[in-house]
């Protein structure tokens, strides 16, 4: 796949805004190698108990579908309409005047029209006025109309994995229409007749059964952060204990476990594991992991809504049976959308936890305080506030910083200060992309909603291109040579993007830059970068490089 | 040639036909009174019905889009009304956007040249959609002169302040006068006609246009065209036409002989608005109040949303789990509820 994809200038000087002469009604797809995710494993699918299970191949004729497939589809429609009234009233309002055209990451990376939101909804909004509107009975095509064909189906199920559900268009829509919940329904409906892809499936059965996506059974886990713990007292001095499923600890905590499986992600998890080992020898704070609950990340919310309460059901659960006081969150993106919008309505509420407070501020955690669930980077930036950690942040000074917002934690949380802030008390250079490029109107990985995926590396490098182009701003104007972030699947993505579009330029989460630059008692020298790498000859470096 | 406008645009002429051709063969009650009396009695009905179907929905997730910072510590800037923590801030966030159109607001057009990527502000279909509705609206509400008698103040308020143009001269063997200009009626052809052309005009936009994009734009045009030829160029007789429209909201409607054809064809021209109304995009009107993500609290955290449908889902268990890899996990070390000898023995019993 990787040789076969095109170099960045050319998928560059590819993309056309011109849109085909033919109406996109008449313009069949084309399902096109390095755009599209494999189909599902039929094991993970029938471990889920979802419908259809059955080994079967996009670029084949044949998708082995049931019988029946139009009737569940439509059954399917008429109830999330029922269900969902943001569903049904964004069935109805579009007037289609393209504000949301070019806000979408994969359009401009690819110029393909079905990827304008406008035209993303139009694949559904199409079929609905065809089964449930009298104007679309009455005129069919001319109202816009269209039965649900094979072929639609199959545009439905190309389009609905192009979608990362960032929600950026919703910030454009004059009605606040949101792509995002129209791409949920759709991939809920595909779900219906056994339509999915593999990298979402197979993480949720994993997730389901092993408590986390990569499917790490316990004293894997337990393995994966015992190599952190050498690693940071290798680097430090200073030998790490975490905890595992300690009754009667203070806080639960639970982030993706993309965090203990790859690099740079891994450092991620390292800088935790050295903030709580200071936070317990300063302050006497217990911390506790679970490897039941050891998923902050929740596929099921790319599959279903049910789906992603049957993971999410964890979180609340593990946190009751360990008695803790209330639960701290990690660094992820969809992951606290479903925290923020989803959790407390499907399983809590959480009344047998207390309302967050941090014990060594006396921090009382307000915007928690139904959730009982708190963001790492908003704890880590009240200890800062309070000044409760001892930081040196010239050890991050070889770090040209910006800061990428994760689409979930902005647009469904509203979360942007607080990160900033944290980054900004543990390194010296700071410097934001382009304020159309960041916060609210922040892009894309690429990768997001299920879609990080090896064979849709084409979808995924031009989807991030617009990312990737804010970067090059600030990499040229100031030298940033680090992009942070707060989410996993970001630490997945955006090296990948980064080697294609401005090879150099490093990607990190917050937490590895605050460990960076956090004093440890007892520790040494602190010669080395949690990466191993020499300070002195990193920064050496990165003053060559400046003066050049 | 687009057969999609093209489609609009006949429709729209047929019409027009349709109402000359009624009123010549002198269905004058039918164009006059029956079929305005259908088309509000579908519009009324159409929407009410439109909008209970909406709101028979459950809304069973809080899913606001977050456009600024949310309300977190005291010592960080909470974007009150992009993130509203608050009913007052949300009503706040709901004005803006009903009336000023906040949203769209932010548009911005990309651009790609040399392989770099530049936004920049794109603030004519702000302006645009903003001439268009409170234009719309300015004529609407000058239109209650029709159907009152006598004509409420801040009507004649709102048409003063409205006509910016008004020439009269009276002398006893010469009097010369132009009614005065209403802005909103020229604003709204203009409005009209600009949004129909970016229609035509930009490829993308014209790609996504359906032709039931164009059919109101166009049934529009014809509404606005109709009423300034009646107003500046073909006249009509003005009080005939006001004793047929006080007919109507009496109910006691009568046609007055000699009211001018286009007036008919004007009113046929409404009557399908009206009607066309609560089946189409129209419903926007009544939709964007509706919008699960602009009129939700954002304070999702800190405030629990109840589901109605609810229902309990299959999860496995820590208990399920603990039963799968308990050897596993005693043997790494890691807590467990039952002891592996417990457990065992357990199996035994069984």
């Amino acid at each position: 796949m990787a040789d076969k994809l095109l170099k960045p200038k050319e998928l560059i000087d590819r993309i056309g805004y011109q849109p085909p002469q033919t109406d996109w009604m008449d313009t069949p797809i084309d399902i096109r190698k390095g755009m599209y995710c494999y189909a599902s494993n039929p094991k993970s699918v029938a471990n889920l108990g979802f419908p259809n299970a059955r080994p079967w191949n996009p670029t084949e004729p044949d998708w082995k579908l049931p019988e029946n497939w139009q009737q569940i589809i439509h059954d399917g429609f008429k109830e999330r309409l029922e269900r969902f009234r943001s569903f049904k009233v964004f069935m109805d309002i579009c007037v289609r005047c393209g504000a949301c055209a070019d806000k979408c990451h994969y359009f401009i990376g690819t110029g393909d029209p079905k990827n304008m939101p406008v035209l993303r909804a139009e694949l559904l909004r199409s079929v609905y006025r065809n089964d449930f509107t009298r104007m679309g009975k009455l005129l069919g095509k001319a109202n816009g109309a269209r039965p649900l064909t094979l072929d639609v189906l199959k545009e439905w199920w190309y389009y609905l994995f192009q979608c990362s559900e960032c929600r950026r268009c919703s910030l454009f829509c004059p009605y606040g229409i949101d792509t995002a919940e129209i791409t949920m329904m759709g991939r809920e409906l595909l779900n219906l007749v056994g339509l999915n892809i593999d990298w979402i499936a197979t993480p949720v059965s994993n997730c389901y059964m092993n408590g986390n996506h990569l499917g790490i059974q316990p004293h894997a886990f337990k393995d994966m952060l015992d190599f952190f713990v050498d690693d940071i007292e290798e680097r430090t001095g200073v030998r790490v204990k975490p905890e595992y499923m300690k009754k009667g600890a203070d806080i639960l905590f639970i982030t993706p476990s993309g965090d203990v499986f790859a690099d740079p992600g891994t450092y991620t998890a390292m800088g935790y594991l050295m903030l709580f080992h200071y936070l317990k020898e300063k302050y006497g704070l217990e911390v506790t992991w679970s490897t039941y609950a050891s998923e902050g990340g929740n596929f099921g919310f790319f599959t279903s809504h049910e789906t992603m309460k049957r993971l999410n059901a964890k979180m609340y659960a593990e946190a009751k049976r360990l008695g803790v006081k209330w639960i701290l969150g990690g660094e992820c993106g969809h992951m606290w959308r479903v925290i923020n919008q989803y959790m407390d309505t499907m399983n809590g509420p959480a009344d047998f936890l207390d309302v967050p407070v941090n014990p060594i501020t006396g921090t009382r955690f307000e915007q928690a305080r139904s959730t009982k669930m708190v963001h790492i980077v908003e704890f880590t930036a009240d200890l800062i506030r309070n000044r409760k950690l001892d930081l040196t942040p010239a050890r991050n000074d070889y770090l040209k910083v910006t800061y990428h917002d994760s689409c979930n934690p902005s647009r469904g949380m509203g979360f942007f200060d607080e990160p900033r802030y944290v980054i900004q008390n543990v390194c010296n250079h700071f410097y934001d992309m382009p304020a159309s490029t960041i916060r609210e109107q922040t892009f894309c990985c690429g990768s997001g909603a299920g879609l990080n995926a090896g064979e849709n590396m084409e979808l995924r490098m031009s989807g991030g291109m617009p990312r990737a182009n804010a970067v090059k701003h600030v990499r040229d104007a100031h030298g940033v040579n680090m992009l942070a972030c707060i989410c996993a699947i970001d630490r997945a993505a955006l090296p990948a993007l980064m080697d294609y579009w401005l090879p150099g330029v490093q990607v990190a989460g917050t937490h590895e830059l605050v460990a960076n630059a956090l004093n440890l008692p007892g520790q040494n020298d602190r010669a080395t970068n949690l990466r191993g790498d020499d300070l002195e000859e990193l920064k050496a470096q990165a003053e060559g490089e400046t003066d050049e | 040639m687009n057969k999609k406008y093209m489609v609009s645009f006949i429709a729209v002429f047929g019409l027009f036909l349709i109402a000359w051709a009624g009123v010549s063969i002198g269905l004058q009650w039918v164009f006059g009174v029956i079929i305005p009396y259908l088309a509000v009695l579908v519009f009324a009905t159409g929407f009410v019905r439109r909008v209970l179907g909406w709101s028979r929905s459950a809304v069973p997730f809080a899913i606001p889009t977050t456009g600024g910072q949310a309300k977190s510590f005291p010592w960080i800037r909470h974007a009150r009304f992009d993130c509203p923590d608050s009913r007052f801030d949300l009503w706040v966030r709901m004005a803006l956007e009903i009336l000023t159109f906040r949203s769209l607001f932010r548009n911005t057009r990309m651009k790609l040249s040399g392989g770099k990527l530049s936004y920049q502000l794109e603030i004519f279909l702000w302006v645009g959609a903003l001439a268009f509705h409170y234009a719309f609206l300015t004529v609407i509400l000058r239109h209650t002169r029709f159907f009152t008698e006598p004509v409420p103040w801040c009507v004649q308020l709102l048409e003063n302040v409205d006509s910016f143009f008004r020439l009269e001269i009276i002398y006893p063997q010469f009097q010369f006068g132009l009614p005065a200009v209403y802005l909103s009626g020229i604003v709204l052809l203009a409005a009209v006609v600009y949004l129909a052309l970016r229609r035509i005009v930009i490829p993308s936009v014209r790609y996504i246009s359906l032709a039931s994009d164009f059919f109101p734009l166009l049934l529009i045009f014809g509404i606005a065209f109709t009423g300034i030829m009646m107003r500046y160029v073909t006249k009509i007789d003005i009080n005939a036409a006001k004793q047929l429209t006080m007919g109507l909201v009496t109910f006691h409607p009568t046609v007055p002989a000699g009211i001018g054809a286009i007036f008919y064809i004007h009113l046929f021209f409404v009557s399908v608005l009206l009607a066309y109304f609560p089946y189409s995009k129209l419903m926007h009107l009544a939709g964007v109040f509706l919008s699960p993500t602009r009129n939700m609290l954002a304070s999702t955290r800190s405030y629990r949303h109840v589901n109605p449908w609810n229902y309990p889902v299959k999860v496995h268990t820590y208990e399920e789990y603990e039963e799968e890899f308990r050897e596993k996990m005693v043997e790494a070390g890691l807590p467990v509820d039952k002891p592996l000898e417990a457990s065992a023995e357990a199996a035994e019993k069984e």
